[in-house]
């Protein structure tokens, strides 16, 4: 029991992360419909950066927040306007394809700058896990944790309530519509990436500090697709229950499943995970069903 | 298709002909003739790279028919590779079998491992089934790695040389025949497949799956078939490439390694086995330039020599996925139909 409930735990402060980078693939296919594979590529980049700010330049930790914010954001906007907007009315792989080569032409640049090392950013939070009974926690996954669902409240606030969000929805929804109700779509695209770039800095940032920065960071983004497909692609509380599930569902795969098959097999659970979603609920947990005619 | 001006299709057999013309005829030959001569002076390392791209051509045909023809995308063809390279492997040096037994074993394995995860695949709709092709390259790979007994796990397994009669084929001189040779039977069955009654058919399912449907063509059968072809395509490439290199091991056959082939694709352009050539030629020069120049750029930027090595093939190709997608969405044949167009016409317009 005390081994269940432990992986419990892990399992839903791991889940915290996945939701933290499922949002990012969230809000760009809410705004745009595009599905952004490079999101964890962002990710590592922004880790990156963060460590080369912090390590290499020295900069105090708060400017480096700033700038890595700044430069991911820029990021954003530069691959929404020379990449995605081209796209627009391109058939499905041409978008897809588009954020694909994105993962070759971020690893290329970060394997030519960085030389894949390994690196360590300096500990924001505390190392020591918190005790709960037998129950071990890492304060920093706790920290992701809170953030993902800080991030959630904000997230839920931004698409209900401000103009930009509601202009997000519409357009997601149908392009000619919102443009003939005066929203610009180009600027709902622009603020959908640099939204999902951020995500993707605070996400690296903080897996940085718990995990270190390296090229792994990418793949973290892959391990994100089934928690997007499970939520469904478009429902923002989607991304954070189905964020807590895969993730306990991992944990309890390492903890069980691995002593039988030997060892890793919560690396591809989560894609069983997938294809099982796949085949019978293809819309995922909260996801529309859109009803497709002639 | 399209007849440049004047030319008519009068008998149903021009219009069935792949070469219409003498001049089509006279070129085919003369390249079939060169590269037949080619091992007889070429460098080793020159018909190293023709059989790379012989075995890629293959494997991106199939893609080929998934994606152009039948308008399904598919992440997944390194994991049928895999499947192909290590059936092949595993039949000829565990259990002894001859190389052209374990060939046609290799697409058949492969082709039944992708309708295992097409089944998932084939009934959603656009951008879900890529997800799904995305799992079974994952889950692929995972069981090569973790069924050691059988595949010899992370370290890989032998893959001898293939024998014919009393020749082995273990040069790339010997290498290159059976490569082409088997490049030339796939390229044919290529371009002829979307002229038989399940080539059309795929084509409706492209263009559109309700229409196709009320005409009669059943969508799930026929998906399952296309992902059948374009695993069994990987599954032979996969075998020649396992044979070529002598040892078959998990990291040749990763999730990027699809996402370049289909990138040589949309470079080379959609639905087009013409295009399939000239996207893997490029691709392939691509990686020779490389490394031919990584040195040298390298010696720069001192600071970053290792990462030139391993990053800048990857980062060019990325740029020039993306160029093509933004300025030439159908890629290099359709700029070649131009070019020839411009050219069979000048001075005038049309």
């Amino acid at each position: 029991m005390a081994v269940f409930l432990q992986l419990l735990f892990s399992g839903i402060m791991t889940g915290g992360v996945y939701a933290l980078v499922a949002l990012g693939f969230v809000v760009v296919w809410k705004a745009t419909s595009v599905f952004n594979f490079a999101q964890g590529e962002i990710l590592m980049v922004s880790a990156y950066i963060c460590w080369a700010l912090l390590v290499q330049v020295g900069l105090p930790l708060w400017l480096t927040f700033v700038i890595t914010f700044v430069l991911a954001a820029c990021l954003g906007l530069v691959v929404e306007r020379f990449a995605l907007r081209p796209m627009i009315g391109q058939p499905l792989l041409a978008a897809m394809m588009i954020t694909l080569a994105l993962i070759a032409v971020l690893d290329g640049l970060v394997t030519i700058i960085w030389g894949s090392r390994q690196e360590v950013l300096p500990d924001f939070f505390p190392r020591e896990p918190l005790h709960l009974g037998t129950i071990m926690i890492s304060q920093q996954l706790l920290v992701a944790f809170v953030i993902a669902i800080a991030l959630f409240f904000a997230f839920v606030l931004f698409f209900q309530r401000s103009r930009y969000g509601l202009a997000m929805r519409s357009t997601a929804e149908d392009h000619q519509v919102t443009r003939s109700m005066g929203i610009r779509v180009s600027t709902s695209f622009a603020i959908a990436w640099v939204v999902a770039c951020i995500v993707a800095a605070v996400g690296g940032i903080l897996l940085g500090s718990v995990n270190g920065v390296n090229m792994n960071l990418g793949f973290l983004g892959l391990k994100a697709f089934p928690v997007v497909i499970l939520g469904g692609l478009d429902s923002i509380p989607g991304a954070i229950v189905a964020g807590l599930i895969v993730g306990v569902l991992e944990k309890l795969a390492t903890g069980y499943i691995d002593p039988v098959v030997g060892g890793g097999f919560a690396e591809i659970f989560p894609f069983i995970v997938l294809l099982i979603v796949l085949l019978i609920k293809p819309y995922g947990l909260f996801g529309q069903h859109r009803i497709e005619r002639i | 298709m399209q007849l440049p001006c004047g030319t008519f299709n009068e008998r149903y057999e021009q219009d069935m002909a792949i070469f219409r013309r003498r001049t089509h005829w006279a070129w085919f030959i003369a390249v079939v003739v060169f590269l037949a001569l080619m091992p007889l002076f070429a460098p080793a390392h020159v018909l190293t790279v023709v059989i790379t791209i012989a075995i890629t051509v293959i494997t991106v045909m199939g893609l080929n028919i998934l994606i152009g023809g039948c308008g399904q995308i598919s992440l997944g063809q390194a994991g049928f590779m895999a499947v192909g390279a290590y059936t092949s492997a595993i039949l000829t040096s565990t259990h002894g079998l001859s190389f052209w037994i374990a060939l046609p074993c290799a697409g058949i394995m492969a082709a039944l491992i992708g309708v295992l995860f097409a089944t998932p695949a084939a009934r959603i709709r656009g951008f879900y089934i890529v997800l799904a092709t995305i799992a079974a390259q994952f889950i692929i790979v995972y069981v090569i790695m973790h069924a050691p007994s059988l595949t010899g796990g992370y370290a890989g397994m032998d893959a001898p040389a293939p024998r014919i009669g009393g020749i082995t084929l273990d040069s790339p001189r010997s290498y290159y025949y059976l490569a082409l040779g088997i490049c030339g039977i796939m390229s044919f069955f290529a371009i002829n497949w979307a002229r038989t009654r399940l080539g059309r058919a795929f084509v409706a399912i492209r263009d559109n799956e309700f229409a196709a449907e009320t005409q009669g063509v059943n969508l799930f059968k026929h998906k399952l078939i296309a992902f059948a072809i374009a695993a069994f395509y990987a599954g032979i490439a996969g075998s020649l490439w396992g044979h070529f290199m002598g040892r078959v091991s998990p990291e040749h056959y990763t999730l990027m390694q699809s996402v370049w082939y289909i990138g040589i694709l949309i470079v080379g352009g959609m639905g087009s086995t013409v295009g399939v050539f000239l996207g893997t030629i490029v691709y392939q020069l691509l990686q020779e330039l490389v490394a031919a120049v990584a040195p040298a750029v390298a010696g720069w930027f001192p600071g970053v020599a290792a990462g030139i090595f391993a990053g800048l093939g990857q980062l060019l190709f990325g740029i020039i996925i993306m160029v093509v997608l933004v300025l030439e969405p159908r890629g290099l044949h359709h700029l070649w139909t131009v070019v020839k167009t411009r050219y069979r016409i000048w001075p005038y317009t049309y």
